[in-house]
């Protein structure tokens, strides 16, 4: 009697499967995941040059609409659609038009008749790139980087670049996942890519304030003892501690938790020796990571960074083309219905 | 196609068709004399006398005309998503012939000020009967208790809390204790406000998957057991508006076996759909209580069969489209469901999930009975009654839906269970027709 779950590929792909928003990882497959690392490989040459530039977005507009503040990736955004040679527009929107009261879709259909071909999209609320792709601006490529708790799909991607840049591989890899996995959209995104890609296991350490029900539905373990968890791990991801999670009686105390969940010398000790260090950023030292770790030998935290322009060169090159094929496919489609 | 005249038919003749009176066995070619507003003979004999109009109900079921426990007519105040002309017109499309009008209008119907505008309005611009339910506090805040007896002498069939939770047990006691005072019926949507928080999607598999802030099923069935427990104790008649869970049915079990007086409703769409339909953010399915998991709704299905629950309710919430044209959790719950819930129960019926005698009862006399009223057709009864043809199918849309509200469950799917005629009083509030 219930409907089957509605894949969100009928959004996110073209008829022939290409790519032409990036919403979520949700339905992709271990084939378009793997194009999308492929292609950030090729691109990552790019930045080694003395004028880092390809013209694969000439002449798009690009616009990043920030309703959430972010540095970083806003930042990495911006200068993977400059060396694609995209024209680009950063909009902090949290301080500009909706707090005059325009709406969501009201802004959204301003910035289309401007002729704009991507928008760069952070949100506060889970699902808000879905709506828009879907439901304002569809003939534009939407890119979520980031929303609510749901999803970011280019830092996720980044963190699989790494990986596989030091592994070489995803079989038989041991991952966990640290922290706040309950508010955190990387940590979703994160172990959806590495269950496609084929990890052996993906753990998540936490405690039980800070899971969601049912969390193992995602296509993971729970382990709350660290001690435990850090044992064979090939890959341990740090997530970051908001400090407001005191307020609601989620933790106890920063150090409390530090204790317990913090990643100590001590506790990468138990992983395997050549286990590595990730974190999305940005990073509180002494709260979810101890300097020494973070800056240490098997800290990949900054190779994250670097890769994050790869990525996102890598998924608005390929979202612009399954874009621009859609619009000549529907101009085919419109001049056959006529003649 | 409009059901908005009314016409006045002094006496109506319908032939043809099955009768559910909401009692016996199906009737097969009834024979039904409508005179004066009143069922003035049922059988042959109904037949011969000579009339000023006639209904051929060939194929079509005839029933009792339904009633809604649970709808929002948004007036006062709300005219940007609705008013009791357009509200009662869907109503009326939808079958109903009662509809019970939640006291969240603006201003709250918490006196019997708003509670006979309420009525002045539906007298003049409506098409079925409207019952106004009263706030059970001021504002609806949660805080301080409404003039229940003034609410009463206006014409409130009941006192609730709307959609909203009242802030503390020892209010929630008072409330109900002053309640039983007048022999009022208290209406309450069970929600644990503290566990719901700022959720607005099931706490299950769903909300994980897509960061949805979840409401926990303990949000409800918390408040379940407290509100039986006072109600135990002040001894009010209770009633539970739209629970979602199995365990709430499972409560209702023991309470009623413990001799507590309580009744229950349940929504259509919560029979009808599950958790999975938010799996693309899809705003409609935004209501409250969430849909919750495929268990759950097996047993409120289970609970409507078994009589645990006495009502299948609309749960109608008609909205402007900017209440839904926004990212999901920005979005306001509701669905604009009291023309759809025949047509969903069919399918049920068709899924063999419910029988027809039981989804009509839960539409007709069960909600009565909360109401002490009756929904039975019989000689001498009011000749309020809905004429439909199960196997007919219509599709909702912009055009079809007679509400102001478009966010109906169902949009350009074609659907069984076309709406032929509904009477109230023995006026036509609607005709397919027209």
């Amino acid at each position: 009697m219930t409907a089957n779950a509605p894949s969100p590929n009928h959004l996110q792909l073209t008829r022939d499967g290409q790519l032409r928003h990036f919403l979520t990882l949700d339905g992709l497959g271990r084939e378009l995941l793997t194009d999308i690392l492929d292609t950030a490989d090729s691109f990552i040459e790019v930045g080694e040059r003395s004028i880092k530039k390809v013209p694969l977005l000439r002449g798009r507009t690009v616009v990043n609409l920030f309703f959430e503040s972010s540095t970083r990736t806003r930042s990495t955004f911006e200068l993977a659609a400059k060396r694609l040679s995209a024209d680009v527009l950063n909009l902090d929107i949290s301080t500009s038009a909706t707090s005059k009261g325009e709406s969501l879709s009201d802004t959204l259909l301003n910035l289309e008749a401007m002729a704009s071909d991507m928008f760069v999209v952070r949100h506060s609320q889970s699902g808000a790139p879905h709506f828009i792709a879907e439901s304002v601006t569809p003939g534009v490529a939407i890119i979520n980087a980031g929303d609510g708790r749901h999803a970011h799909p280019t830092q996720a991607m980044l963190d699989m670049l790494t990986i596989r840049q030091h592994k070489g591989r995803f079989d038989g890899l041991k991952v966990a996942i640290v922290g706040d996995v309950l508010h955190s959209r990387v940590a979703r995104s994160q172990i959806r890519a590495l269950n496609e890609l084929g990890a052996a296991e993906v753990r998540v350490i936490a405690p039980g304030t800070l899971l969601p029900r049912d969390v193992e539905d995602l296509g993971c373990t729970v382990e709350y003892d660290m001690t435990k968890g850090m044992r064979d791990l090939d890959v341990v991801i740090m997530l970051r501690l908001q400090k407001e999670r005191m307020e609601g009686a989620l933790l106890p105390s920063e150090r409390e938790f530090y204790r317990l969940y913090g990643l100590s010398q001590d506790k990468l000790a138990l992983a395997s020796p050549d286990c590595i260090v990730m974190h999305p950023g940005p990073i509180n030292r002494g709260v979810e990571i101890e300097s020494a770790v973070a800056d240490g030998p098997q800290s990949v935290i900054l190779n994250q960074v670097t890769n994050g322009i790869a990525i996102r060169m890598a998924v608005m090159s390929m979202a612009m083309g399954g874009q621009v094929a859609e619009r000549q496919q529907k101009q085919v489609d419109h001049e056959g219905a006529r003649a | 196609m409009s059901g908005s005249q009314q016409h006045d038919s002094a006496s109506l003749k319908i032939t043809g068709g099955t009768l559910f009176d909401g009692v016996g066995e199906p009737i097969t070619n009834p024979g039904l004399l409508i005179r004066d507003g009143k069922i003035a003979a049922i059988g042959a004999s109904a037949l011969d006398v000579g009339v000023d109009r006639e209904f051929d109900a060939e194929g079509c079921v005839i029933a009792p005309g339904f009633v809604d426990l649970c709808c929002n007519l948004r007036e006062p105040g709300n005219g940007q998503k609705g008013n009791i002309a357009s509200e009662t017109r869907a109503a009326a499309h939808g079958g109903f012939t009662t509809v019970c009008a939640s006291p969240e209008t603006s201003p709250v119907n918490d006196s019997g000020a708003v509670t006979h505008l309420i009525r002045e309005g539906a007298a003049s611009r409506g098409v079925v009967k409207v019952l106004p339910i009263g706030a059970i506090t001021r504002g609806l805040e949660g805080e301080l208790l409404s003039d229940m007896e003034g609410l009463k002498n206006a014409g409130c069939v009941a006192v609730g809390n709307g959609s909203r939770g009242v802030r503390n047990a020892r209010i929630l006691r008072r409330c109900m204790a002053y309640a039983q005072t007048f022999g009022l019926t208290v209406m309450f949507s069970p929600e644990n406000q503290a566990l719901a928080a700022d959720g607005y999607a099931h706490d299950g598999q769903i909300a994980t998957r897509l960061g949805l802030l979840g409401i926990p099923e303990v949000a409800e069935t918390a408040a379940v057991m407290e509100m039986l427990l006072l109600a135990e104790e002040t001894g009010v008649r209770l009633h539970l508006s739209q629970v979602s869970c199995a365990r709430s049915v499972e409560m209702l079990v023991d309470a009623r076996k413990r001799g507590i007086q309580v009744t229950a409703d349940v929504a259509m769409h919560q029979l009808v759909f599950t958790e999975t339909s938010l799996a693309s953010f899809d705003s409609r399915f935004h209501v409250r209580p969430p849909l919750r998991s495929e268990a759950d709704r097996r047993a409120l299905l289970a609970g409507v069969r078994d009589g645990v629950i006495d009502a299948i309710v609309s749960q109608h919430q008609p909205h402007d489209s900017a209440a839904k044209q926004a990212p999901l959790p920005a979005t306001e719950p509701g669905l604009s469901s009291i023309e759809s819930v025949l047509s969903l129960g069919l399918q049920l019926v068709a899924a063999g999930e419910l029988s027809l005698p039981c989804l009509l009862g839960a539409l007709t006399r069960g909600p009565a009975g909360v109401l002490n009223r009756s929904a039975q057709l019989a000689v001498g009864a009011p000749a309020d009654l809905c004429v439909f043809n199960p196997d007919g199918r219509w599709t909702p849309s912009t055009r079809t839906l007679m509400s102001a509200g478009i966010h109906a469950p169902l949009v350009g799917i074609a659907l069984p269970g076309e709406m032929k005629l509904t009477l109230v009083d023995g006026r036509v509030a609607w005709s397919a027709m027209h």
